[in-house]
């Protein structure tokens, strides 16, 4: 059921927020921050950091990085790559969801508000638990599955069908697009979002897998794959510039081509 | 598959991440047509009861239609049946855009903002026509 509020554990506490000043700064620059102690169980909060903004490098992840480790130690946060690659800096940044290293400070005017991916169950400050998401992944079996006796060498493709999957084997399951879902925020236990269905199209689509059958069967289902409504806002958030609405639309086509 | 039972305690007590549209995540342009799109839809169901007592009391003889007919001409009745036919233009109007997604055409982007602006155009602009149309 669609709900439109946080729930009393969620709500944000506006008096407990603290403010971190630079004084002396040449381009002081306000950060404000989602944080949540989980040992001290109290409501989460919003601190705003004041960073120098001549001092620090252009991303939103090097500001981050910076607050960390010459103001406030306790911030936390995931980052591995900072290029892109990993996903793990994925939050919500000036109200989308992006990854943080490649999201550039200048890109956001005013204050720059971060918030950990929207409608998760935050652990600490920025980070989310993934659980969910990630055993989402694995009931779709992200596996070359086949039947046909395994080839003394690799399994060819032919140059349209390996063109296939491009814009979606760069998938890097940072679940920006799953969480900027309305329909995901309201259905996370039975729809599978963008990203998972993206990466389930990756396996239908792939001339190698021999599962299709049995893969359209496993999403022949009212929520996992149809609680999409082309709100489009996956597409629009994805910091990789892949395009999760339309593998849906495929996957759709595909289940209706089998019929018909 | 199911999530692991062993995190269902621990998300219990966690606090769930901010995100309205509007405070926390940013109002897009597609995911406003969107949900405009389900208040049409919505409007349009009421707006078929309306049809249905607009009909019922037209077929029931001139003194029960004398009943309705002065509210419908009040400029409320008007409003009313302003936002009723821009509710069944625009969901028809959209209801292409989905048609044409539905075929895996027009989904990148661009072209997706694109035909919303169509949409919100040329349905404000068949509602102008139908009033200048009922006027005249």
């Amino acid at each position: 059921m669609a709900q439109f509020t946080l729930p009393k554990n969620s709500t944000i506490d506006k008096k407990a927020g603290k403010t971190f000043a630079a004084p002396g700064a040449k381009k002081p620059r306000k950060f404000s921050i989602y944080r949540y102690d989980p040992d001290s169980g109290a409501n989460p909060r919003v601190d705003t950091y004041e960073v120098d903004m001549a001092a620090c490098g252009p991303m939103v992840l090097d500001a981050l990085i910076k607050i960390k480790n010459e103001v406030d130690p306790t911030l936390t946060f995931r980052r591995s790559c900072r290029e892109g690659i990993c996903g793990s800096c994925a939050m919500n940044i000036d109200g989308t969801n992006t990854l943080a290293c490649i999201k550039g400070c200048d890109e956001v005017k005013g204050e720059v508000k971060i918030y950990p991916l929207p409608h998760m169950p935050v652990i600490k400050d920025l980070v989310p638990d993934m659980t969910h998401f990630y055993a989402q992944l694995a009931s779709i079996e992200p596996w070359l599955k086949t039947d046909s006796p395994a080839p003394t060498r690799e399994r060819l493709q032919s140059e349209e069908d390996r063109a296939k999957i491009d814009g979606l084997y760069e998938c890097i399951l940072c679940a920006c697009c799953s969480t900027s879902c309305p329909s995901y925020w309201w259905n996370s236990d039975r729809y599978l979002g963008p990203a998972i269905l993206l990466q389930a199209y990756r396996w239908l689509i792939d001339s190698r897998d021999e599962a299709t059958g049995e893969r359209l069967d496993a999403l022949e289902d009212p929520f996992k794959l149809y609680r999409c409504h082309t709100i489009m806002n996956c597409t629009k958030t994805c910091p990789k510039g892949l395009n999760p609405a339309k593998a849906i639309a495929e996957t759709k086509k595909m289940m209706v081509e089998r019929t018909v | 598959m199911s999530t692991p039972a062993s995190s269902k305690p621990a998300n219990a007590a966690r606090p769930l991440s901010p995100f309205m549209i509007g405070p926390y995540y940013k109002p897009q342009m597609t995911s406003m047509l969107s949900i405009t799109h389900r208040l049409t839809g919505l409007g349009l169901s009421f707006g078929a009861l309306l049809l249905v007592v607009w009909l019922s009391c037209l077929a029931s003889g001139p003194e029960c239609y004398a009943l309705i007919a002065p509210h419908l001409a009040a400029w409320y009745g008007k409003l009313l049946i302003f936002a009723f036919t821009w509710s069944l233009l625009y969901h028809f109007c959209n209801g292409i855009r989905h048609l044409m997604w539905d075929l895996g055409k027009g989904l990148d982007m661009p072209t997706a903002e694109k035909t919303g602006y169509a949409v919100i155009f040329a349905s404000l602009g068949l509602t102008a026509g139908v009033f200048v149309l009922t006027l005249v």
